[in-house]
């Protein structure tokens, strides 16, 4: 049986300016304009974190685990998020939500979020210290930066049976939800001298299955932390993918991929297309590849696409929602209009890229590039054009390019400005919201899995919150709304 | 049928394209192609002054 598939969306942005142009200095600027503005100053709590812990069931010591940093700005948002400097970027890691059009808007209230902090710290900075913030994954000289997903997966399901269905999505998923790039910058990029990829991120993937974040990138990470139940609950860290700027690319990023990880808990690996046998040249290869026709060959023998891996997928997921109504991901409407826009996306690239430059985030992408090249006749190697490329993601309005695109928005402004300030509903992120809007002075810390509370005397509390189900509107509000002080909530709680 | 099975049987019809829904298309394609000429027009007021020195200068630290 499969499991809700509780999701989030994780981004590390770009940044450029600042008094002493450093980008850690800028980063903790960016942070705490945000956070002395709203009415948290509440701490990240970092008890739980185990980012060296593999899936796998050991600990690499030849890998480099990330060290978590404890000195560096770090806040809970009253949306249940966590705004922190991870580092030398400003990271936006959404609260935890329900379903796939949920962390879409989400992920859009992170991005309002990043625009927000850089006003009010650009206020108190001179114009030429201005901080600019751009949410793409690199710099065009071979240094990236993460967009990573996470997904509630059963602990029962075997590792290498989350290997073997999904690497094939990671590979080929970029033909509808790549962010697009100018150029390469890698080694592994520069010698084939692409004018375009599909992906800011292909080209970085070293690895098919590791525990690196930083080095010898891997399409599939194994970071065995939780942050819930570990019994019943494995969250699968996503790191092979694109910031994307198109809300449906975001949306069909997250319900594609929550779409086959339900399938495979419920069915199994074998409905699945083979794996490709060389995963990473398959995953940089298909990047440099326009015609979205080359095709690899994979475990049965047959070759394919990147475009035919995603045809295949798509009927795994569609046959998936026929099935079983897909309730686990969202409502049927939702599903709906996700297997739709994903279709109709994947059937653009192929035959009327115009038809989908207002959701493919590549496409829309490319257009310009390649209209401004031929307008004015330049090299692909002039400056311009990965200026194009930088600025499309630029969160200023009056230098974005994404913004003057046509993307086709999924969520109304009213709903991000609500989603700024509010938490999902039907998460434990409902009550972290809540508790940090409601009880601030009370709350000493708080992270994914817990909320530590100070009442000034006696020992600190910490309210465990180990199902990421739990902890929602249904369950929580009228505690919350009749307990006017953190004393009375803890009291309710222990009844 | 349920709205999935339309989905498939719309997919399926899309193969066979009659030719009311080609100048449909036609005039979609038309329009965004006006779309992109005015972002091309204005694109100079948007773009940076300074590319190369703009791209030049977006340095970043590594992540994640």
């Amino acid at each position: 049986m499969a499991i809700a598939k509780v999701l989030g969306i994780e981004t590390e942005y770009g940044i450029a300016g600042g008094p002493d142009m450093d980008p850690i200095t800028s980063s903790s600027i960016i942070v705490n304009a945000y956070a002395q503005m709203g009415r948290t100053r509440i701490n990240w709590d970092f008890e739980g974190e185990t980012p060296d812990m593999d899936a796998r069931g050991r600990v690499d010591l030849t890998s480099f685990a990330p060290i978590v940093e404890t000195h560096l700005a770090n806040t809970v948002l009253t949306n249940g998020a966590r705004l922190y400097v991870d580092h030398a970027h400003p990271e936006y890691s959404s609260p935890e939500c329900r379903t796939p059009r949920e962390a879409t808007l989400y992920d859009v209230a992170g991005e309002e979020i990043m625009r927000r902090a850089m006003g009010i710290a650009n206020d108190s900075l001179e114009a030429s210290q201005a901080i600019t913030l751009y949410k793409n994954n690199s710099d065009g000289k071979g240094n990236s930066y993460g967009t990573h997903e996470n997904y509630l997966v059963r602990r029962d399901v075997e590792f290498a049976h989350l290997i073997r269905a999904m690497v094939p999505h990671f590979v080929s998923r970029q033909v509808v939800v790549g962010a697009g790039k100018v150029g390469a910058e890698t080694e592994a990029g520069l010698d084939y001298h692409p004018s375009f990829q599909l992906s800011q991120r292909a080209e970085f993937f070293e690895e098919v299955v590791g525990l690196e974040t930083t080095l010898k990138r891997p399409i599939i990470n194994t970071r065995d932390e939780p942050h819930s139940d570990a019994e019943r609950f494995r969250r699968l860290h996503v790191i092979i993918g694109d910031a994307n700027m198109s809300q449906t690319a975001t949306f069909v990023k997250l319900g594609s991929t929550a779409l086959l990880l339900a399938c495979l808990e419920e069915f199994g690996p074998e409905g699945f297309p083979a794996m490709p046998k060389a995963p990473v040249h398959a995953v940089r290869s298909f990047a440099r590849d326009l015609t979205l026709r080359e095709a690899v060959p994979c475990d049965d023998n047959r070759s394919r696409s990147a475009w035919d891996f995603q045809d295949e997928l798509w009927h795994v997921a569609n046959s998936y929602a026929l099935r079983t109504g897909a309730s686990v991901i969202a409502s049927s409407d939702e599903v709906t209009l996700l297997l739709t826009q994903w279709r109709e996306m994947l059937d653009g690239v192929l035959d009327d890229r115009d038809a989908v430059a207002d959701r493919v985030d590549w496409v829309a992408k490319w257009r310009v590039v390649t209209g401004y090249q031929s307008r004015y006749s330049l090299t692909e190697q002039n400056a311009k054009l990965r200026a194009i490329d930088l600025q499309y993601h630029d969160l200023r309005p009056t230098h974005s390019l994404a913004q003057r695109v046509g993307l086709r928005p999924l969520s109304t402004d009213e709903e991000v400005r609500e989603a700024v300030h509010n938490p999902p509903d039907s998460t434990r992120a409902y009550f972290r919201g809540q508790c940090v809007a409601r009880y601030p002075e009370q709350i000493v810390a708080a992270n994914w899995d817990s909320v530590v509370f100070d009442l000034g005397e006696g020992p600190l509390q910490r309210v465990p919150m180990i199902d990421p189900l739990r902890g929602t509107r249904a369950l929580t509000a009228e505690l919350l709304e009749t307990s006017a002080t953190a004393s009375e909530l803890l009291d309710g709680l222990d009844r | 049928m349920t709205e999935r099975e339309r989905i498939q049987k719309q997919r399926s019809e899309r193969a066979k394209t009659s030719s009311s829904e080609v100048t449909v298309d036609a005039t979609k394609g038309d329009q965004l192609k006006a779309d992109l000429d005015d972002l091309l027009d204005e694109i100079d007021e948007v773009l940076e002054e300074n590319a190369e020195e703009f791209v030049r200068n977006y340095v970043q630290k590594g992540g994640e």
